[in-house]
């Protein structure tokens, strides 16, 4: 399955924040085929760092970041479900952000791009959604921030989604996930060659870029998974180097990801995007998580990692108690991993039988309600 | 033992007989979802569970059976009141830490609550008793008084006096030996009882 990135153009964005982009870009990928009344699409929603190829393999032979939940026989099954995926608003994937020409200068925006939010990512993914004819999607699900606006969907466009699966995530970023994001963004703004975002026609913050990338590493493993992976083992020598080389394995393996991680992301998309999400509480503007949940109208599958520290299952309860106290038809699993937070990226085996089943009830109820 | 292990099919006609077309059915401790999945398929009931092994939640989603994964005893104040027409207890009472909670709970968000039992007034077992001077065990009480599930002990009289004492109100009342149902004498002769219970 050879996946084609297509761009759509949209002539404008009115924005939480109260500004407008304008000429914007949206990057999707689709896989498998939409059916004639358009009821079989399913938008999957990636996470922070990741992109509108999601599945199958691309020209280069890269599979997507799902390629092992989306296909023929898989979670998101090609046979049965037209699954499609976009770059988010902010990214640096094909879809409008911080590093794409200001249509007023012709130059990148950089620190001029406005501050967007969860919901401005949604808004746009919905004219995208529109845009291809289809009026109601019969699931939107993702992992992480994915999660996230799986989340606002169901609250945002209560008849443009039958299902929502919000996997890994939370209804609000808590202290500690801002203050980790935090970091990552003092690492890039602290790099001389941040200057001020204005890095385009230099040379990117890759030192600080690269820090960022490896707090978040650690906090997308787990105790455990690092146990395993690395221990305390040490990387191409016998015995300690008693200098500031690389001693440890584990070392080796933040400073390989942060450094491939400057290759194909732009610092300015890590502090947009990361402030999208401090700045996410789906109950923001409601009196109780529960009350903005009663906006939704969709079923839910919420699924939480017993290792994940940085999206803990009580951030998944949360969502949970509130869809039961309104008595939403809510399905909640926590799943046994060792991975952290890359379960939902990693872990399948047990995710696939469940959103099959789930998913295969959704079409069978959607076409009943028809 | 679980009582629907005792069971086997035949709660299934019960509880059949029990659940009208098209209502509103949480079960507790749904294992993998077949009874529910039953009655989606042969009465279009909209299904609700709760189930805490994952192992049992995985399979029940896989068959398409809306579960909540957690723990029946913590789980059921979140639901509001009047919330299913009817909610029924797999996992039977006498296992529950506090059974007085959970049935008050059951009659606050289902108009009608099923619970079935093991009896432990039945002949067998007051006789084990008296005569081997041990905790009894019988094919309904298999286990050693130290790795038994079983934490309260009631019989069809308790049951019944705890029900009067709370005001609440028999439906329906079904008392099995073996897979037969029987009428006479159900503290001495029941091994299995079934109540439907409403406020």
């Amino acid at each position: 399955m050879i996946s084609e990135t297509q761009i759509v153009r949209f002539p404008e964005l009115a924005l939480d924040s109260g500004e407008k982009l304008r000429d914007l870009e949206v990057a999707y990928e689709g896989y498998g085929e939409l059916n004639e009344r358009r009821s079989n699409a399913i938008l999957i929603l990636h996470a922070f760092t990741g992109d509108a190829h999601a599945g199958g393999v691309d020209h280069e032979g890269k599979p997507g970041w799902w390629a092992n939940m989306i296909g023929p026989g898989k979670a998101f099954d090609t046979e049965h479900y037209y699954v499609l995926c976009a770059n988010v608003l902010g990214g640096c994937r094909g879809t409008t952000g911080p590093a794409s020409p200001d249509p007023a200068t012709g130059k990148p925006y950089g620190m001029s791009f406005p501050v967007i939010t969860i919901g401005d990512m949604v808004r746009l993914q919905h004219m995208l959604v529109e845009s291809l004819g289809i009026r109601r999607l019969l699931a939107v699900a993702g992992g992480s921030m994915g999660g996230m606006q799986a989340l606002e969907w169901a609250v945002s466009f209560p008849d443009a989604v039958f299902a929502s699966i919000p996997i890994a995530t939370t209804a609000r970023h808590s202290a500690q996930q801002i203050a980790f994001n935090e970091v990552g963004r003092q690492a890039i703004v602290g790099d001389p060659d941040f200057r001020g975002g204005d890095f385009y026609e230099s040379s990117p913050p890759a030192r600080g870029l690269a820090v960022a990338r490896m707090v978040g590493h650690i906090t997308y493993m787990s105790d455990e998974s690092m146990r395993e992976k690395f221990g305390r083992r040490l990387r191409g020598r016998e015995e300690f180097s008693f200098g500031f080389d690389v001693d440890f394995e584990v070392e080796s393996y933040l400073r390989y990801r942060g450094s491939q991680f400057v290759g194909r992301f732009d610092a300015n998309s890590y502090l947009y995007i990361t402030k999208a999400m401090d700045y996410f509480d789906l109950s923001s503007a409601y009196p109780s998580l529960a009350a903005s949940l009663e906006r939704a109208r969709c079923r839910f599958l919420v699924i939480s990692f017993t290792s994940d520290w940085l999206y803990p299952s009580y951030q998944s309860l949360e969502i949970v108690n509130a869809l039961r106290s309104r008595n939403h038809d809510v399905t909640y699993c926590e799943l046994t991993s060792n991975y952290g937070h890359d379960a939902f990226l990693v872990d399948v085996g047990e995710q696939t039988g469940i959103l099959r089943g789930f998913l295969a009830r959704c079409q069978r109820e959607a076409e009943a309600a028809q | 033992m679980k009582v629907r292990e005792v069971l086997g099919r035949s709660d299934y006609a019960l509880i059949t007989e029990l659940i009208p077309q098209a209502s509103r059915v949480l079960d507790l401790g749904c294992g993998d979802g077949a009874l529910l999945a039953f009655l989606q398929a042969t009465k279009g009931v909209e299904a609700r569970g709760i189930e805490l092994k994952p192992e049992l939640v995985q399979a029940a989603v896989a068959r398409g059976v809306p579960v909540y994964q957690g723990d029946v005893e913590d789980s059921l104040s979140e639901y509001p009141d009047k919330a299913f027409d009817y909610v029924i207890l797999s996992q039977t009472v006498q296992e529950t830490r506090r059974p007085l909670h959970v049935l008050t709970q059951m009659l606050r968000i289902a108009s009608h609550a099923i619970i079935a039992f093991p009896n432990f007034g039945h002949w067998r077992v007051r006789f084990a008793h008296l005569s081997s001077g041990r905790a009894p065990r019988t094919r309904l009480f298999p286990y050693a008084w130290h790795d038994s599930p079983n934490i309260h002990f009631l019989t069809v009289l308790d049951f019944e006096e705890l029900v009067r004492s709370q005001g609440w109100r028999i439906e329906r009342r079904f008392f099995l030996s073996g897979q037969k149902r029987i009428s006479r004498l159900p503290n001495l002769r029941a091994e299995i009882a079934v109540y439907m219970l409403t406020t």
